[in-house]
């Protein structure tokens, strides 16, 4: 073969002696263009800053309420805590009417000296680590505006360069194909060749409503929030019922975005860590092309070796 | 794979762990907060251009009004002067508006009452996240504002207080003119139907309502229109933005 063999031991895997030498192949493939992998990595970083200091606001009144207002008592979660007998803190995370003791996590965690102390989301999960509300919104706002302009960048670039369309948009037969790709999915099966460069349809599913629906819900939410753009976003606040409402659901996206980062890194680990790290950061991806079947080719294989 | 998965779960935890201990550090450093901090000129703004200055805080209906109007902060300012004004049920109490005015004058709340006044039924959103809503009675500070007379150099309206926030530090407040002149822009005297109770306020307190809960001053001691604030306090126009909060608490 001419081509650089990348692929040794699964070549080896696949050629018995005595058959005809169907070998795999690789080729290395320019992927991801340098404005999507800046904008990822700048995503990476905005998303966790967000998170943590957004668990930090979170914890100034750990608890979620349903409508306009809060009423005491009847948030439908609270992360709170109360004393044992002997003086000891408790952690008790409320949802609903259920209760559940979580000291060491929710409600009551160690703080900076190491002693137990009452706060909704531990230490290790807030910036700052310690209780300090005012920069933990210094850290959110800021990085706010780094998310939303990234994303309106990413958004803008995707569709003049039919990135969007393309790439992300399901067609046809990808959507005939839902049912295969769902299976694939679940024996953690992943595609080769030509199929392994384009995206398959929970992906684009998936990329498509974490930038449109979690991402925009969640920008959208925050800002209704805000008691000056409530000024002009009454439908928004009627639609989901109110401030308190809003504030829910930018809770639960929140924690949607750590949902599916949980799942992007894992599907990067099972389709290959390196080549896909690789393929974000220098944007040369490794394919593996399997051994062809048709009769050509293997009289090409053949003679080449 | 064991091994593997021991440094894939390191590499994980340590990327967060850095994450968390490197915003730390920048969040003690002298230029963090200041990079992190010119977000809120931003903030202010792009919230004025899509949320025009003389847009409306929603109004709500009597049925939305809360139980309990909850009351955060001071409850009770423990001065000997607050005191004897409550003991007379603030019969005594007079409000100095100064500084930056044509007409330097002292207001009884019988005085604020003579001047146009509005009713709202509006949500006060505390930074923590909590929100309250309450029907508020007061009189317009645009109105009081025409009837001292703002000279022109005037850029602020600071909220002095009665309340001390401990080590002798008294809380204070500003907002701009035309946050000021905003037509829900009140000096509140009456909550729910009633005197603006003690732990809310009594006898008079801001309202802003298109601005977070510590924007809205209680125990209004006195009023006076400057040009800069930057020799109030610590500078930066309020007790709670001198511990590092936003001057514009629009969200």
């Amino acid at each position: 073969m001419n081509s650089p063999d990348l692929t040794a031991n699964v070549a080896d895997a696949e050629t018995p002696i005595s058959r005809p030498i169907r070998r795999w192949r690789s080729r290395v493939v320019y992927r991801h263009k340098l404005p999507i992998r800046i904008m990822h990595w700048i995503n990476v970083i905005a998303l966790s800053v967000m998170f943590f200091s957004g668990l930090q606001i979170f914890n100034a009144d750990p608890s979620l309420s349903w409508g306009q207002k809060t009423v005491p008592g009847k948030q439908w979660l609270v992360l709170g805590a109360r004393e044992d007998a002997s003086g000891k803190l408790i952690g008790i995370t409320r949802i609903g009417q259920h209760q559940f003791i979580t000291t060491g996590v929710l409600g009551v965690s160690a703080g900076s000296d190491g002693s137990p102390q009452v706060r909704g989301f531990p230490s290790w999960l807030t910036v700052p680590g310690p209780t300090w509300l005012a920069m933990g919104r210094r850290w959110h706002f800021f990085f706010a505006w780094v998310f939303v302009l990234n994303g309106l960048c990413y958004v803008g670039y995707s569709l003049s360069r039919k990135h969007l369309q393309r790439d992300l948009w399901p067609t046809r037969s990808d959507w005939r194909g839902i049912g295969r790709s769902i299976v694939d999915h679940l024996r953690f099966r992943h595609p080769h060749g030509d199929e392994a460069l384009r995206y398959n349809v929970l992906q684009r599913l998936a990329y498509l409503t974490v930038i449109f629906v979690f991402g925009a819900g969640i920008v959208l939410m925050g800002l209704a929030m805000s008691p000056r753009m409530d000024t002009v976003l009454g439908p928004v606040l009627d639609l989901v019922g109110g401030r308190q409402s809003a504030r829910t659901i930018h809770f639960i996206i929140a924690w949607a975005f750590v949902v599916f980062v949980l799942i992007h890194l894992f599907e990067v680990l099972i389709s290959g860590l390196a080549n896909q790290l690789r393929g974000m950061i220098t944007g040369y991806y490794r394919v593996d092309d399997p051994p062809t079947a048709t009769p050509a080719t293997i009289d090409k294989e053949l003679s080449d070796d | 794979m064991t091994d593997r998965r021991a440094f894939l779960r390191m590499t994980m935890m340590g990327a967060a762990g850095l994450i968390v201990a490197g915003c730390d550090r920048i969040s003690q450093s002298s230029w963090g907060p200041k990079v992190l901090g010119s977000a809120e000129g931003l903030n202010h703004r792009v919230q004025a251009l899509l949320a025009p200055s003389s847009a409306m805080a929603r109004e709500y209906r009597e049925a939305d009004i809360s139980a309990v109007f909850r009351a955060n902060g001071t409850t009770m300012p423990g001065s000997a002067v607050y005191q004897t004004l409550l003991a007379n049920q603030f019969r005594d109490y007079r409000l100095p508006v100064n500084g930056l005015v044509s007409r330097p004058t002292t207001l009884s709340i019988d005085d604020l009452k003579k001047l146009d006044m509005r009713t709202q039924i509006t949500r006060h959103d505390c930074v923590e996240g909590w929100s309250v809503i309450g029907k508020w009675q007061g009189t317009l500070l645009s109105a009081v504002l025409d009837h001292v007379g703002v000279q022109p150099q005037a850029r602020y309206v600071v909220f002095h207080c009665f309340d001390d926030m401990g080590l002798g530090t008294p809380y204070y407040e500003s907002v701009d003119l035309s946050e000021a002149r905003h037509p829900q822009t009140l000096l509140a005297y009456g909550l729910n139907d009633r005197s603006v109770p003690v732990p809310n306020g009594a006898p008079l307190r801001l309202r802003v309502s298109r601005q977070l809960g510590y924007k809205q001053a209680k125990y209004i001691s006195r009023i006076e229109l400057v040009a800069s604030f930057a020799s109030i306090g610590d500078g930066h126009g309020g007790y709670w933005e001198d511990q590092g909060y936003e001057w514009y608490a629009g969200i």
